[in-house]
């Protein structure tokens, strides 16, 4: 009897064989986010969230790969013209869910579109213009040479213009970008993606189907529904895992990674990310801030190595500058230094060796053990007599108080939205004016013009390694003047069922290539 | 009882009232809702375009006037999270609430009588000390506990092998400590049936039920033991009456003098306690649905907070205030219709 069962199981599996090897789309994927994309609009908000469901349902032009190097996607081919112009050249017969085919004129539309979005207009700054030369071929124009172009070309997912063309039945355009309140754009959606949105219950369910006429054939996806459901809730992820009641979860809180690893039906992968964590030190309201002895002083006696294991348990990389390995920016030279003994001697000569009282704010929810890493880091002040009076708060209370500099010392984590060093500078360290913006959320107040002359100077510089060295240069200064207090880079982790095989498909941005998802 | 309905839509409008004032006077500390709306990159002059846009630079009782005019006319504003109004948000929201809070209701039901009045018949039985020990645990656990230990044992299972796995009685013992798990941990499930409206129900489906299983019982383990330690002592305080006394003395069967003559009046004061504590489920339903992730009006309230989703904070705690006064209406009406001395108005006869 049993000879007689394996023979013909066997026999199943044979048959079932050529099935299986041809990539038709048939498997189905559960997969539990901390969150769901808030509109389907995707140039309404710029947020993690919103660029994962980019790639699941548009393509961009080109994309990052592992090595942070680019993908030919949309455009086939891309050259330089000159200083200022970059040729790309539009893959033929690309469909988009409506039907469409995609031409230059529907990059046109997104490129104009994107120049009216109030969260994507700044990165599109550096551009003049877009020069549609035939059906399949276009430049992007810059008012300088521009380093990045092809950074942000990553942000170019093309709209089907004539989809998005015309008036609701309420006359309200079908192009217009609402923040709050419903358009067209935040309902419908028509790309070029890999998968179709085929229904959406705002917060608490999204499903997509495989785009039958998608592009991209050689691609391996073989998941052709998705459902996506928002779990908020830690605890309550991890649990849906491993109860098998949802095949993908991210992110895993650090808390769960043991949990994760120990079971054996299911894969975690983790890799470091590109988002910095550090503190400001508020020159403006605290004199001693002033001092370089000081900040100095400061930066010896932050342990980030003790941070990342005990507080954030091995889940982070712990940072003495701001710029990820990847990055233009990244020294390889700039080391931690943590040392007690030489905080104290600093404070000594700079001659605060009886210590002073500061304010600390921090976020309670936003970054990963945000509020224990700022109780820590106070902690670690105590010890060269700097009295920390911390105040924790959540992000929808701390942002306002941070805008306003109302504290001390000031939490803050960021990434770069070009996956670029000069983000960073600009945003975190530039000295502060309010009418260009730059700056924006430098709390410290630090100012060196010298610096921020030098990244400027390397954002119209197209040679890749005289551009490294600048920028390389500009975080060695910054490390010297300790302007900020590096912490670590938050690390990523993504967790799912042994037969989902995440691995290829994951990133450090995160955004997941889902549409490349092979599923046993 | 005409001038007791008056009073209460009178009452009903000034609770609302008040409501509204205290939601505005502290939506300066819930923090600021843009955060939430913006990347993190948008430029502050960008912002405060956005902020004018969304008549959020006006002053607070400019502010106020505006919506209470839109409230008047039913128009409660639009959520900023959803971009909707905020009722049908609400609406949406509310049938899996309300199956929830069914669920545990019948849960509770069908447990607490039985146990309450056997408590109370035999107050001395070893099962009797059994239950009133395991309700003292039950309410002194909070809700969240509960549904964590219950997730973890029936959902994702446990495997014991504390026991030598050779021999058969190890190997017994370990089967009868471990659990499959299998049950589903969060959500509603993919089978609901469609009633009407925005009401697709999980009662109809095997795969809907099974969904309910966990949280129901995690709702109703704070309420079930409150209930039946009511019972009990409801019970046995009528059973030490007069004519409970007289009815054995009469010689009537101990089975019709509990479950007739005494649960009877035992229920009164049940029925009144339940229907305010209905009314306090609703915050424990809070808890409940975050750690199910169960689509209701709970999780739907508690992510507008952290979004600082103003309108719809408001709009939840306006809607919930009124279902607060109509059940309170409700259980007054039930209480004079049954006990006729009541004076619904509180006036000297």
């Amino acid at each position: 009897m049993r000879k007689l069962l394996t023979a013909f199981v066997g026999s199943m599996a044979l048959a079932a064989a050529p099935l299986a090897l041809s990539a038709e789309a048939t498997k189905e994927l559960k997969m539990a986010y901390d969150a769901d994309p808030v509109t389907l609009d995707i140039h309404e908000q710029l947020s993690g969230g919103m660029l994962q469901l980019s790639h699941m349902t548009f393509d961009p032009l080109i994309r990052w790969n592992k090595d942070l190097g680019f993908d030919a996607r949309l455009a086939e081919s891309w050259e330089r013209v000159d200083d200022k112009t970059m040729r790309f050249k539009l893959r033929e017969g690309v469909k988009f869910h409506s039907g469409n085919e995609l031409t230059t004129k529907d990059v046109e539309f997104t490129y104009e579109r994107l120049k009216q979005s109030s969260d994507f207009k700044a990165i599109f700054a550096p551009f003049t213009g877009i020069n549609v030369i035939d059906d399949y071929t276009f430049e992007l124009v810059t008012a300088e040479p521009y380093p990045l172009l092809l950074n942000t070309a990553t942000y170019i997912f093309p709209m089907d213009s004539e989809f998005y063309s015309g008036e609701t039945e309420k006359g309200q355009s079908k192009a217009a970008i609402t923040k709050h309140g419903s358009s067209f754009a935040s309902g419908n959606l028509s790309g070029t993606g890999p998968y179709i949105v085929t229904s959406r219950q705002q917060g608490v369910r999204m499903e997509f189907e495989r785009f039958a006429d998608y592009w991209d054939e050689a691609s391996p996806g073989n998941v052709k529904k998705i459902v996506l459901t928002p779990i908020k809730e830690n605890n309550t992820r991890v649990s849906a895992l491993l109860s098998g009641g949802v095949d993908f979860i991210a992110p895993v809180p650090p808390t769960d990674l043991e949990r994760i690893k120990r079971d054996k039906d299911v894969d975690l992968v983790t890799m470091s990310g590109t988002r910095i964590i550090m503190f400001h030190m508020n020159q403006d309201r605290v004199e001693a801030f002033r001092n370089l002895k000081v900040r100095q002083a400061v930066a010896y006696a932050i342990n980030q190595e003790g941070i990342a294991a005990k507080i954030m348990k091995g889940f982070a990389t712990p940072a003495a500058q701001m710029s990820p390995a990847g990055y233009s920016g990244h020294n390889e030279s700039l080391k931690l230094r943590y040392d007690v003994k030489k905080a104290q001697q600093l404070m000594k000569e700079a001659g605060y060796e009886d210590g002073f009282t500061i304010t600390m704010i921090s976020p309670n929810n936003r970054y990963v053990n945000d509020d224990k890493i700022a109780q820590a880091a106070a902690a670690m002040l105590a010890r060269i007599n700097i009295t920390v009076d911390l105040k924790t708060l959540p992000k929808a209370q701390y942002w306002p108080e941070f805008d306003a500099r109302s504290g001390d010392m000031m939490l803050i984590g960021w990434h770069a939205d070009t996956e670029d060093s000069a983000n960073f500078f600009e945003f975190l360290t530039f000295c502060p004016n309010a009418d260009t913006g730059a700056g924006q959320y430098n709390a410290g107040n630090y100012c060196n013009p010298e610096v921020d002359a030098l990244v400027a100077k390397a954002n119209l510089e197209t040679d890749r390694e005289k551009r490294d060295a600048m920028l390389q240069d500009a975080e060695k200064q910054l490390y010297d003047d300790a302007a900020f207090i590096p912490l670590h880079w938050q690390d990523l982790a993504w967790a799912s069922k042994k037969n989902v095989k995440l691995d290829p498909i994951l990133n450090v941005m995160n955004f997941p290539f889902l549409g490349d998802l092979v599923v046993e | 009882m005409l001038a007791f309905l008056v009073q209460r839509i009178f009452q009903a409008f000034l609770v609302m009232f008040v409501i509204s004032m205290i939601a505005f006077a502290i939506q300066d500390g819930l923090g600021d809702p843009l955060q939430e709306l913006v990347g993190m990159s948008v430029s502050l002059e960008e912002r405060d375009a956005i902020r004018e846009d969304m008549g959020l630079n006006d002053p607070i009782y400019v502010q106020y006037a505006r919506f209470a005019g839109n409230a008047l006319q039913g128009d409660l504003g639009i959520s900023y999270f959803y971009g909707k109004p905020t009722l049908q948000v609400i609406a949406e929201h509310l049938p899996a609430t309300l199956e929830l809070v069914i669920g545990a209701s019948l849960i509770i039901l069908v447990f607490s009588v039985p146990i309450g009045v056997y408590a109370a018949i035999r107050p001395q039985a070893f099962l009797s000390k059994f239950f009133m020990g395991i309700s003292t645990v039950g309410i002194s656990i909070p809700v969240f506990l509960t549904a964590i230990v219950l997730i973890q044992l029936f959902s994702i299972g446990v495997a014991i092998e504390v026991f030598p796995t050779d021999t058969g009685w190890g190997a017994w013992l370990n089967g009868a400590l471990s659990t499959d798990g299998g049950l589903p941990s969060y959500g509603r499930g993919d089978e609901l049936t469609h009633l009407f409206g925005t009401w697709n129900s999980g009662f109809f489906s095997s795969n809907g039920l099974w969904h309910l299983v966990l949280p129901c019982v995690s709702l109703a383990s704070i309420m079930l033991p409150l209930f039946i330690r009511l019972i009990r002592a409801e019970m046995l305080e009528v059973l030490q009456s007069d004519y409970i006394r007289y009815a054995r003395a009469k010689g009537l069967s101990s089975g019709r003098i509990n479950f007739l003559h005494a649960l009877k009046n035992t229920m009164l004061p049940v029925i009144t306690v339940g229907g305010v504590q209905l009314g306090i489920m609703v915050a424990y339903t809070i808890l409940t649905e975050t750690v199910f992730q169960w689509p209701g009006m709970g999780l739907m309230f508690l992510e507008a907070i952290t979004r600082s989703d103003i309108p719809l904070i408001v709009a939840y705690l306006m809607v919930v205030g009124l279902v607060f006064v109509i059940t309170n209406t409700i259980v007054d009406l039930i209480y004079g219709l049954v006990n006729p001395t009541v004076k619904l108005t509180g006036k000297k006869a």
